[in-house]
């Protein structure tokens, strides 16, 4: 069934879906669905007894795992650790400095019409083209 | 997961502790589901929407993939739409005393340089937080970025500890 909508119209709906989980942790919890800020959460304090956050990473990744593996993903060779390796690195620091990624900033500060998840958004989605412009270049 | 749940059963601070963790572990399936329909746990369909300069090469959108567009174009007219009516409908949520909307407002350096940094990691590799848990159990190539972007977050919480 999928299979004959077109491409762009299925990433509509599994945006849509982000979206819904988004907002089922704010409506239910009253929390931002942030990924970076929730996994930095349980890394600093894995102890703490109000463990919703780790209920909301294990959903994400045990669903991930089994969802991904219905999908027939392209596979993707294992790129050398010396670019996987200072990227990790960026995203972790980068995220937790600027308190958020594109689920915290984007999908839900942009819904929250936050002008400083807006600015954070403009800035990582300068930052990511003109970097993969430079590797392009350099490649 | 160094402690037992249910040693810390009595510690909860919410009498709704079922009902949170079920509903936490559900939005983050829907929450993968979405990643996963959308193709953003495939790195490649990010960094495809990243090369921006791509959409001069041939008809528009040329070799440029709006894909994540779509993506998070969806997405947040759920967000803006939910949000305004919680905000509107009701006073608590279901399963706790408070909403816990982000405190800070101001636009300063560390929101703009850490966004920055995370940009040029995102560029490089094409995975954000998101879609690298999500597939982290599923390709190797995830499995090793999502290990050093965890090493990277506590490399930021030590050094905000500090200063």
């Amino acid at each position: 069934m999928l299979a004959n909508l077109h491409p762009y119209f299925i990433a509509a709906i599994g945006g849509i879906l982000i979206g819904l989980a988004s907002w089922l942790l704010w409506w239910g919890l009253g929390r931002i669905a942030g990924v970076s800020s929730i996994t930095a959460e349980v890394l600093s304090a894995p102890g703490n007894p109000d463990t919703w956050r780790w209920a909301f990473l294990a959903g994400l990744i045990v669903g991930g795992c089994l969802l991904g593996q219905g999908l027939e993903i392209p596979s993707l060779p294992t790129r050398p650790l010396s670019l996987l390796i200072p990227a990790g690195l960026l995203v972790g620091f980068g995220t937790v400095w600027g308190s958020g990624c594109t689920s915290g900033h984007g999908v839900c500060g942009l819904g929250r019409m936050s002008l400083r998840s807006l600015v954070a958004v403009l800035t990582f989605m300068a930052a990511g083209m003109i970097t993969v412009t430079l590797m392009r270049g350099a490649a | 997961m160094s402690t037992s749940p249910l040693a810390n059963a009595n510690l909860s601070p919410s009498p709704h502790r079922a009902g949170r963790l079920g509903l936490a572990f559900s939005a983050g399936l829907v929450f993968a589901a979405g990643l996963v329909l959308s193709g953003m746990t495939q790195p490649l369909k990010v960094l495809g929407f990243l090369d921006i300069t791509a959409v001069t090469q041939g008809p528009f959108p040329g070799l440029w993939d709006p894909t994540l567009a779509f993506v998070m174009g969806g997405a947040v007219c759920v967000t803006l739409l939910a949000f305004a009516w919680t905000q509107r409908m009701t006073q608590t949520p279901v399963f706790a005393n408070a909403f816990h909307a982000p405190a800070v407002s101001q636009i300063d350096w560390p929101l703009v340089g850490g966004a920055a940094l995370f940009g040029v990691g995102w560029g490089l590799a094409g995975y954000c937080p998101g879609p690298a848990l999500a597939a982290a159990l599923l390709s190797v190539d995830a499995l090793i970025f999502t290990a050093a972007m965890l090493v990277g977050m506590l490399i930021c919480k030590s050094f905000l500890r500090q200063n």
